[in-house]
């Protein structure tokens, strides 16, 4: 194709991505080499970033936030989209402590996804900085320095990377406190940041999200944040903790949300979810990107069904807050768990065998607790759209638990 | 048409002085900077007539008409550096020991105390006083030698045969035995195998079973430690240490550590301790270069292989490696020790399954470094066939006194089981306490607690 034909092209699509939903030209969609969204479709329509309620478009709601301390909540508010909120918490925690240190593929020039944009030049090459490409070096080294009281946060350019780094975070980031004892020494200062889930055209090494893989290791902490104003302050917290974190950043937000962040420096708790939504009827527990998808079908299904849904983000996937849960759960009868990674042996496999372990929330179940989730496949290129949990199928699942 | 000769003399047969600059000398951190800068692809370009490439990924590599593959037999194997010979007699003329003859015996008894506690606690195991041993003869003057030659502040990560470093930094006999018992008394709490020692005080950190991960960790702390003094100029120079077998060199995390301690200039020593043998693989299933001091050129680091049964050559180069690696504000050297596994790897094997008991024999006798450093304390006239026999006696009573001690004691709380696992215990961690608590009261003939302390009250928190 000649490159006269390939830049209108593609600033057309650019401004596709950006323009309302309705707006898309039919041609485009034809054109475009991957996933879309069906031209009639009512449910699966693609995300309004600008509109949704999960994001704070006025600085009014995010202060209004309660989990913010009070002088946060007199400040000031920037408008960031998902990487600029991870790019401000990186900035402050390299501010505030000397300790912090910031490095992986790419990070100098500012990252492969501009997390770190500016940090090489503000805080110096010492504390941030490439590595060699070997992602079992970048975790190692994370670890070691981690032992030696430093606070790494260390990138792994893309969650589907991060298995040549397994042995080190299973064997030795988790197990690094427990069997030093009494020693005291422990590898808590790390924090692994890795860009995960669908970006519509990932296919098998850009999509992945292994989330629950690290919730089988005791010792780590999982970490996935729904919003700009929620990265800030869980990565905040995430860095400040003393267990290894491993902090997931859904890589399709990273542009498309913008909302209004605080900009002083706040934390968000640890193993809290979040009750975004109350309701009576059903409980959708979800994490990451789907929260979208999950909002906009109980929306839906709200109008439709004269119904009303509870939506809970977990926030941190493990060890995660299941107190809130059960209470909700208890409350409706009714319960969906909602993630892009696969169903078997998914964080919704635990919720929902934690769901009907607990005496109390068991016999208050009206109907099976459902999971809407990947298929048991990996991510294939062209398919996406028929694999991740999408509006149309989270819709589904809220008509079915009520007609158990 | 004449050829030029490309290869150059092996640095290693160059002296110091001689030394070509090459890009195996690391550079000062201002200067890889600038080197950076240089390499950026942007700014590279290649005059005409030039000599040399100038592709960003090889600044100094010379044009070649002639198409020549470099073979490793066409490289002499790297020299082994030794001091004293095997009958202790000095061979390196411009040798003179830095350590008073009270210093020399006291790790000459460091070592003699590695070996007789090996034997008995490898017997101990034989009779099952305990579940797992792994002794370290014929490597005692590694450990012992090349921690000696360490500072006190300096950080060490091992691998699980240097129990000669323990030693030599302070870890005692009691130390040993109550984490080979796993009594209330281990650091570790009971929760690692024995020989998995770890300590704080003497900045140590607990070994762990999976075999390199603590290479890029010691570069990830050297870095530390480099960062720490940048930011506190009045924290003293610090190196870390780290120990690892031929066979762990095989692993990925070598590869990657090595790469990242240069690319990243960190203060870490690699200790390779070549023993021939990982568990029943020889080296000649386990590589095909020259060892592993070959590897480190490569990585642009530099490199030294060493004796080491010759206590003094170990401790010589450990102190000069020292000294590198502080230089141009830290970089990683690389010391391969040449030794001999003489014992079986574990108590889990049988070494004559895959090894020829003459074979074992021979080296034993041919060439042992507690009997090397002997024969030269006997030459220089601290030590003899009486002392020999007063030290080996009264090591023997005191490790025995040690293993009685520790073996009485009881275990840790079997609340112990859930702490640690994060920094505080989670709710699902207290619930699971709760839960085996009520197991243990409703099936108190089921489980055995007399040895630990405090027997299931423990689990109520």
């Amino acid at each position: 194709m000649r490159s006269s034909t390939i830049r209108p092209l593609s600033s057309a699509l650019a401004r596709a991505s950006r323009a309302p939903p309705s707006a898309t030209p039919a041609l485009l969609s034809r054109r475009r080499q991957y996933s879309t969204h069906p031209p009639n479709a009512k449910l699966n329509l693609p995300t309004d970033y600008s509109t949704t309620a999960l994001l704070a478009h006025e600085s009014k709601s995010a202060l209004g936030n309660p989990e913010l301390p009070p002088e946060v909540r007199n400040g000031t508010t920037k408008r960031m989209n998902l990487f600029q909120a991870i790019n401000d918490a990186l900035s402050i925690a390299l501010a505030e402590d000397e300790s912090v240190m910031v490095f992986g593929e790419d990070v100098a020039f500012g990252g492969v996804f501009r997390c770190t944009s500016k940090l090489a030049e503000t805080y110096g090459g010492d504390r941030v900085f490439n590595t060699p490409l070997t992602e079992q070096g970048i975790v190692g080294f994370a670890i070691g320095a981690a032992a030696e009281g430093m606070r790494p946060v260390a990138e792994i350019q893309f969650a589907d990377y991060v298995y040549p780094a397994f042995d080190q975070l299973v064997n030795e980031a988790a197990k690094f406190r427990y069997r030093d004892g009494a020693c005291g020494r422990s590898a808590g200062g790390l924090t692994v940041r890795m860009p995960c889930g669908g970006v519509g055209h990932g296919a098998l090494y850009h999509s992945q999200s292994p989330e629950s893989l690290f919730t089988h290791i005791p010792g780590l902490r999982v970490i996935m944040p729904r919003s700009p104003l929620q990265a800030k302050g869980l990565l905040l917290s995430a860095i400040r903790s003393n267990d290894p974190c491993v902090f997931m950043e859904p890589k399709i937000l990273y542009r498309a949300a913008v909302e209004q962040v605080p900009t002083a420096a706040y934390t968000l708790p640890l193993s809290k979810a979040e009750v975004l939504k109350e309701g009576s009827d059903v409980t959708i527990v979800s994490y990451g990107q789907p929260m979208y998808k999950c909002l906009a079908a109980l929306e839906k299904a709200e109008r439709d069904l004269g119904i009303s849904v509870e939506l809970i983000d977990l926030r941190t996937i493990y060890p995660w807050d299941k107190e809130s849960v059960f209470q909700s759960v208890r409350k409706t009868g009714r319960c969906i768990v909602v993630h892009e990674a696969m169903v078997n042996a998914g964080v919704g496999a635990e919720v929902a065998a934690a769901i009907q372990e607990d005496h109390e929330t068991f016999i208050r179940l009206e109907a099976p607790v459902a999971r809407v989730a990947g298929w048991s496949i990996h991510t294939p290129l062209l398919y996406e759209a028929f694999n991740a949990p999408d509006v149309a199928r989270i819709y589904d699942h809220i008509k079915r638990v009520l007609e158990y | 048409m004449k050829r030029i000769r490309l290869s150059r003399p092996h640095p290693a047969f160059l002296h110091p002085q001689q030394q070509p600059s090459s890009l195996l000398q690391p550079t000062p951190l201002a200067a890889c900077i600038a080197a950076r800068h240089r390499r950026h692809a942007s700014s590279v370009s290649q005059r005409p007539d030039s000599k040399h490439v100038m592709f960003p990924g090889a600044v100094k590599s010379a044009f070649s008409s002639a198409m020549r593959f470099e073979q490793p037999s066409s490289y002499p194997a790297l020299p082994t550096y030794r001091v004293v010979d095997q009958s202790g007699a000095v061979v390196d003329t411009s040798f003179a020991p830095d350590l008073s003859d009270e210093e020399v015996v006291k790790l000459y008894r460091d070592m003699l105390t590695v070996s007789i506690m090996d034997v008995i606690m490898f017997d101990a195991q034989r009779q099952g006083r305990l579940s797992f041993y792994m002794v370290s003869a014929g490597e005692e003057a590694v450990s012992v030698g090349t921690a000696s030659a360490l500072a006190k502040d300096d950080v060490i990560f091992s691998q699980y045969r240097e129990q000669g470093v323990f030693k030599q930094r302070g870890f005692t006999l009691n130390d040993f035995m109550n984490q080979l018992f796993a009594n209330q008394k281990d650091p570790g709490k009971g929760r690692n195998m024995p020989v998995h020692y770890g300590s704080r005080e003497l900045n140590i950190h607990t070994i762990s079973s999976p075999l390199a991960t603590q290479l890029p960790q010691a570069a990830g702390a050297a870095y530390a430690l480099k960062i720490q003094r940048l930011q506190d100029p009045s924290i003293p120079p610090r190196v870390v240490a780290a120990y690892f077998g031929e066979g762990a060199a095989s692993e990925g995390d070598f590869h990657a550590a090595l790469n990242i301690a240069a690319t990243r200039s960190c203060p870490v020593i690699f200790i390779c301790r070549n023993n021939g043998y990982a568990i029943s693989t020889p080296t000649l299933e386990q590589y095909r270069g020259d060892g592993i001091a070959s590897r480190g050129l490569g990585y642009g680091i530099e490199t030294i292989r060493v004796d080491g049964n010759d206590f003094w050559a170990v401790r010589e180069v450990t102190k000069k490696a020292r000294e590198l690696a502080l230089q141009d504000g830290g970089k990683p050297v690389l010391i391969e020790a040449m030794t001999y596994r003489v014992s079986h790897h574990s108590t889990s094997d049988d070494s004559f399954a895959y090894r020829a008991r003459v074979e074992v024999e021979d080296w034993k006798r041919r060439d042992n470094p507690i009997a090397r450093l002997r024969k030269w304390m006997e030459a220089k006239g601290c030590w003899d066939e009486h002392k020999e026999k007063e030290a080996r006696d009264s090591i023997r009573r005191d490790v025995l006194r040690a293993f009685s001690e520790a073996e009485k004691q009881k275990k840790p709380p079997i609340r112990t089981m859930f702490e640690d696992v994060y920094e505080e215990l989670t709710p699902d961690l207290k619930k699971q306490m709760k839960e085996l608590r009520s197991q243990l009261e409703r099936y108190p003939d089921e489980y055995d607690l007399s040895e630990f302390d405090g027997g299931k009250d423990s689990l109520d928190r």
